[in-house]
């Protein structure tokens, strides 16, 4: 298990949490809202939805296009979020910086652009078992294109890599290492600049699914010497409908674009086009603009903060949460890495994961009850689906203190109507 | 507790003692019904003789709605002709989805599921063994 919390200093960002309006209000039955379900996506500080409405309000036209005031302004603004990202990750410039729609399109990107030429008959992609849909799906269906073998690197019972496994599937048939950086459900954190340097010494290419590590802690892409990285905007207080792929310069040069159309091109005829420069090459048509403004004004807010600042904060919060929902009878914990993010899956004995979530709705908590896009990882551990909480810098001890009470009524409930 | 309306006594007995239910291995089950977002499974088994449902197995993994649901379904329609399975089963799915409310005549123990309309999300466990029982007199009658 972890570190008791003791050894842990409070860290407390309550106060942050009178920036999210939506947490203010009450849910079901009058009860004051708790929300546990920040790793499928975020809220919004107010900051955020101000800077979306500012730029509707005075800034909105179309990028890179028209010479005239709002087209100046719009400009300004999206490519100013894009210099805010570079140096949020610790990316060497902005043309490393590509906007997607999320996490799932920016590794849909990398599986077409990169993938179609890079991939052979022959080939292996190497992903593991604890992957989110997004960082599997695309693999299988880049495999099937190129006859190429998709392998799992094996999750243990504690839900972390086997590394073992992962140094032996590691041979020079490999072409591609795709990773979640945490775990969407067991919460683990993958030692990934051990993957990458591995992965590097047999020729392969790393690609990071940072969607539930880059809103949680600082991750710097030159340190961990990765080749790819995606993450999504909206799990990191930003809107929905923007997201990041961050790409190594030269590898993002020679690779062929993924959409075509307008924006992405430098000359076209009729018989041929050349492409736009790193990053519009990959951003055809026009872009989520305001979502990118959104995602620079979280940024702002997160870095206001301090990273460092919610990493502790949410460790705190996570170690807390461990001691109290084992006092849960009959709880079990999905997940027991000692690195690890505050996504908390567990089952409960006598309740199906849908009874657990409808009654905790009930008490006003919003937690996550299914296969959480991961039905590989749920074969693995032998269950249909899960329960999770999952914490984020505005949560309090107080909401899980509710929580794991509301825990133990659904236990005695159904224990007593099942006996 | 204020989960009365949904997770009454009768709901709950049909959980913890499924009717008709049996442990079904995937391959061998005439019907696999799974519900995509979240994981539950329904594995069925059913026997026409002359236009009748002679027999139903079930293998549930969902949750109290889904097999409650599913246990009630097999109790029901054993006996009944086609053409009365399927149109209760329709009108039920209806009424599920906000439609028409049958009559507690008709319902019997079934009206003990009409509380979870009021719940958006969790229709479709109520609703996902009638769908099974729909496609396996469909697959049947090929």
């Amino acid at each position: 298990m972890t570190a008791p919390s003791s050894g842990l200093p409070r860290v407390s960002l309550a106060d942050c949490r009178a920036d999210f309006p939506i947490l203010t209000q009450l849910a079901r039955g009058g009860k004051p809202l708790v929300y546990l379900d920040s790793a499928a996506t975020t809220q919004k500080p107010r900051v955020v939805i101000e800077a979306i409405e500012r730029y509707y309000t005075e800034q909105n036209a179309n990028v890179h296009r028209a010479i005239h005031v709002l087209a100046e302004r719009a400009t300004e603004a999206y490519e100013n979020a894009r210099t805010r990202v570079a140096k949020f990750i610790g990316a060497p410039n902005e043309r490393t910086i590509i906007y997607t729609r999320g996490t799932t399109e920016s590794i849909n990107l990398i599986a077409r652009a990169w993938g179609d030429c890079e991939v052979s008959a022959g080939d292996e992609i190497l992903i593991t078992e604890m992957e989110h849909h997004s960082n599997l799906v695309p693999w299988q269906m880049l495999a099937r294109r190129r006859n190429a073998t998709l392998k799992y690197v094996p999750v243990t019972p504690s839900g972390e890599l086997d590394m073992d496994a992962l140094h032996t599937l590691l041979t020079p048939r490999v072409k591609l290492v795709a990773v979640a950086h945490a775990s969407n459900v067991l919460g683990t954190i993958n030692p990934v600049r051990e993957i990458a340097k591995a992965a590097h010494a047999v020729g392969a290419k790393v690609l990071l699914d940072a969607a539930q590590s880059v809103p949680h802690f600082a991750v710097n892409v030159q340190e961990l010497d990765c080749d790819f990285l995606a993450f999504s905007g909206h799990k990191m207080c930003a809107p929905t409908g923007i997201g990041i792929l961050y790409g190594r310069e030269s590898l993002l040069e020679a690779m062929e674009p993924f959409h075509g159309g307008g924006e992405m091109i430098n000359k076209v005829s009729l018989d041929s086009s050349t492409w736009a420069e790193l990053p519009h090459k990959f951003e055809a048509g026009t872009p989520n603009i305001s979502g990118a403004v959104g995602l620079g004004a979280a940024i702002e807010y997160l870095e206001a903060i301090g990273i460092d600042a919610i990493d502790a904060c949410e460790q705190e919060l996570t170690v807390y949460a461990l001691e109290q929902l084992q006092t849960v009878p009959g709880l079990m914990i999905h997940g027991t890495a000692r690195e690890r993010v505050g996504a908390i899956s567990f089952s409960l004995d006598c309740a199906h994961p849908h009874d657990v979530a409808h009654f905790l709705d009930q008490d006003g908590i919003a937690i996550r009850a299914g296969h959480m896009c991961a039905q590989p990882l749920m074969k693995r551990r032998g269950v249909p689906a899960l329960s999770r909480i999952s914490l984020y810098f505005y949560n309090t001890r107080d909401e899980i203190d509710r929580a794991v009470k509301s825990l133990k009524r659904v236990q005695e409930f159904f224990s007593r109507a099942t006996r | 507790m204020q989960l009365d309306d949904v997770y009454q006594e009768i709901i709950l007995d049909h959980y913890k003692h499924p009717r008709h239910s049996r442990i079904i291995v995937e391959d061998e089950a005439l019907i696999n019904e799974e519900n995509p977002t979240c994981g539950d499974h329904i594995k069925l088994n059913a026997r026409l003789e002359n236009g009748r449902i002679a027999d139903v197995e079930i293998d549930c993994q969902g949750c109290a709605i889904c097999s409650a649901s599913a246990s009630m379904m097999a109790e029901r329609v054993v006996g009944q002709s086609v053409d009365e399975v399927l149109a209760f089963s329709g009108a039920l799915i209806e009424m599920m989805r906000g439609g028409a409310v049958l009559p507690e005549s008709d319902l019997g123990d079934l009206a003990a599921l009409s509380g979870v309309r009021q719940y958006p999300l969790r229709v479709k466990c109520a609703t996902m063994p009638w769908h099974a029982i729909e496609s396996a007199i469909k697959t049947l009658q090929k």
